[in-house]
């Protein structure tokens, strides 16, 4: 069976959702072995076994981290060269789509971004222009390189061996250039990550200060959400700008997307527009993310945010 | 130090934005065309890095004839020049193929530092500041929230999920900036009075030395087979709150099986 590869994002022990979804994709068209890079491959192989990958190269090199993008190309080249496989799929996230870009050009592959889906033919869709038009596009040359949005498709659980295979890569001294001499991790507490919830809560100008967006933090804590914020909020300094939902945000996709006093702007949409179910507060009815609410409330959110939270905690207790 | 600044012009993200149905590409006639928002930034980049250390600021821009415009809104900035890929056998190139184009374009152009923008946002890949550096064998600055030069060590923060990494590396190098970095500067009217008169240098695919096997639609390594205007969201079920708005609210959450 064709092989698929699958670069893995984790956080040095657990697999990230998306992972599992790019396996479950990878699934349709073969049988998919995952690249592991840095360590933790150990602690993470149950879960990668358990979506059905067959093969994991790790490759537990420190060069592989230590150096912005370029060494982690140099690895999927060689994978790529060796193993000849049908496709590549990687996570589109700033940093997936960056590796993608690489390889692509180390290849002579095309290259597709932020697919939504990937259908018959390795067909991928795309949704364009903030979300306006949805497009069916393919790789006609070179192994199919393939960055998928997290949230695209549903993880569907799928036995694999998962059998490790050591691999190693000698990082080239061009690859080195960009040296990482400092790692500065903030602080997002115990909710779940932002491209990979499934149900997002973001505030936007309307929360009207950084204190008020408590009360996004309990909403969305209710539901065990995460949190996102509109750019007005986050560029007021309201909420960290890795918050950020939208254009020059995160783009998210979850089951549910709560937007509360965000008045809707394409830059925003663009980030959240394929979301399944979307949910809004807003107290001007005029405003345009009423366009795509399954159910909106004109109201002021310092009524009906504390009124729903109260609601959902006490429906949960019940 | 000379710098570069890759910049696109693109269709006002305000505007409607169409593809052609006979090519499947980008209608630039349909939208008003302006520089992408996000190369704002680079250009701003560009020009406080060539104040603080001398030096001069070129353009850089494939793209048709009417990208003209948005050159100018550059030079009016404050940039000394222009570089204009222009040439029908460049139209449709993807992102393959710019990057051959711009890293061409490059290879002609005397510089310490490359600046882009963080994406571009009709095509929003994000991916040309990662694919110059490895046509060029250069250091990958990407996504910098600050850039620090003293002689020629470089220093960025790379802005990413989890807070940001600190960078570094020696010139010459690609950067791409994140809009958290600057306040783009409007153009003065003295700077539009005088960007009249900087140079914009226009060149042929053939100029780069590239072929029509390498660059434009006919060379992409990915093909369009289908677009369609996103099918309306279903009309949603609006409420006015009447003091039991978050009740409501709860009860639709319920029924769709959140809570
Ligand atoms: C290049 C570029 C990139 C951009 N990228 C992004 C991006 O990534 N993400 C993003 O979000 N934006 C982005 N923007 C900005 C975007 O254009 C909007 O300015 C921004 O989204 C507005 O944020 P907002 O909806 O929170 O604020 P506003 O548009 O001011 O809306 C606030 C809303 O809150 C409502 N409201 C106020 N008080 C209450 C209350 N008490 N109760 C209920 N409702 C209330 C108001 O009715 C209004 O609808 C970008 C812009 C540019 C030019
Ligand atoms: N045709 C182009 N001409 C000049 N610069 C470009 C072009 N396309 C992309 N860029 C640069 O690359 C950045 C990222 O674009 P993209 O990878 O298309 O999202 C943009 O912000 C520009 O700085």
């Amino acid at each position: 069976m064709a092989e698929i590869l699958v670069l893995a994002e984790h956080d040095g022990e657990t697999v990230k959702k998306v992972t599992c979804e790019l396996l479950t994709l990878a699934r349709r068209f073969g049988e998919p072995s995952v690249v592991w890079t840095g360590p933790g491959a150990e602690a993470g192989k149950e879960r990668l076994a358990e979506f059905g990958a067959a093969t994991v190269y790790v490759a537990a090199d420190e060069d592989l981290d230590s150096y912005v993008v370029a060494p982690k190309a140099e690895l999927l080249a060689k994978l790529v060269a060796a193993k000849s496989p049908a496709a590549v799929l990687v996570a589109s996230t700033a940093e997936g789509r960056e590796i993608a870009g690489r390889l692509a050009i180390k290849t002579g592959s095309g290259l597709i971004t932020d697919a939504v889906d990937l259908g018959e033919g390795m067909v991928a869709e795309q949704s364009i222009f903030g979300g306006a038009i949805v497009v069916q596009s393919k790789v006609t040359t070179g192994t199919p390189i393939v960055a998928v949005r997290p949230n695209a498709v549903a993880p569907e659980p799928a036995p694999g061996q998962a059998q490790v295979e050591n691999v190693t890569v000698d990082v080239s001294d061009a690859a080195k250039g960009a040296q990482v001499t400092d790692r500065v991790v903030q602080e997002r507490g115990e909710r779940p990550e932002l491209t990979e919830a499934s149900i997002v809560v973001s505030g936007g100008r309307g929360v009207g200060g950084a204190d008020n967006f408590a009360l996004i933090e309990k909403l969305a804590d209710s539901l065990g959400a995460a949190v996102g914020a509109s750019r007005a909020a986050t560029d007021a300094g309201w909420y960290p700008h890795q918050f950020q939902v939208g254009q020059t945000g995160k783009t998210v996709s979850p089951q549910l997307y709560l937007a509360v006093g965000i008045s809707g702007a394409i830059q925003h949409r663009a980030g959240m527009q394929t979301s399944k179910t979307i949910m809004v507060i807003n107290k001007d009815p005029e405003a345009p993310i009423f366009e795509l609410a399954d159910f909106g409330v004109v109201g002021d959110l310092f009524q009906v945010v504390p009124q729903l939270t109260e609601e959902i905690t006490k429906r949960g207790q019940g | 130090m000379n710098i570069v600044v890759c910049m696109k012009q693109v269709p006002d993200t305000w505007s409607e934005r169409k593809l052609r149905s006979a090519d499947s590409t980008l209608d630039r006639d349909a939208a008003d065309g302006v520089m992408n928002e996000l190369d704002e930034y680079a250009v701003e980049e560009g020009l406080r890095l060539a104040e603080a250390h001398g030096g001069e600021v070129t353009i850089l821009t494939m793209g048709p004839q009417k990208a003209a415009e948005s050159i100018r809104k550059a030079l009016s900035m404050g940039a000394d020049k222009a570089v204009h890929l222009l040439d029908d056998a460049l139209a449709g190139s993807d992102a393959l193929a710019t990057s051959a184009a711009l890293a061409a374009a490059l290879g002609r152009i005397e510089f310490d530092l490359v600046i882009l923008g963080s994406e571009s946002t009709d095509a929003r890949m994000g991916v040309m500041a990662a694919m110059l550096s490895e046509r060029l064998g250069l250091p990958q600055l990407s996504f910098a929230s600050k850039v620090e030069i003293h002689g020629t060590d470089i220093t960025i923060n790379r802005q990413a999920d989890y807070g940001y990494d600190q960078v570094k590396a020696s010139l010459p190098a690609i950067v791409s900036v994140v809009e958290k970095i600057n306040e783009p500067r409007y153009p003065s009217f003295k700077g539009i009075m005088a960007a009249k008169k900087k140079p914009v240098e226009t060149l042929s695919a053939a100029d780069l030395g590239l072929d029509a096997g390498q660059v434009g639609l006919g060379a992409a390594a990915t093909e369009v087979v289908s677009f369609a205007d996103r099918p309306p969201r279903q009309a949603g079920t609006v409420v006015k709150d009447e003091g039991d708005g978050g009740v409501k609210a709860a009860d639709f959450l319920a029924a769709q099986k959140f809570i």
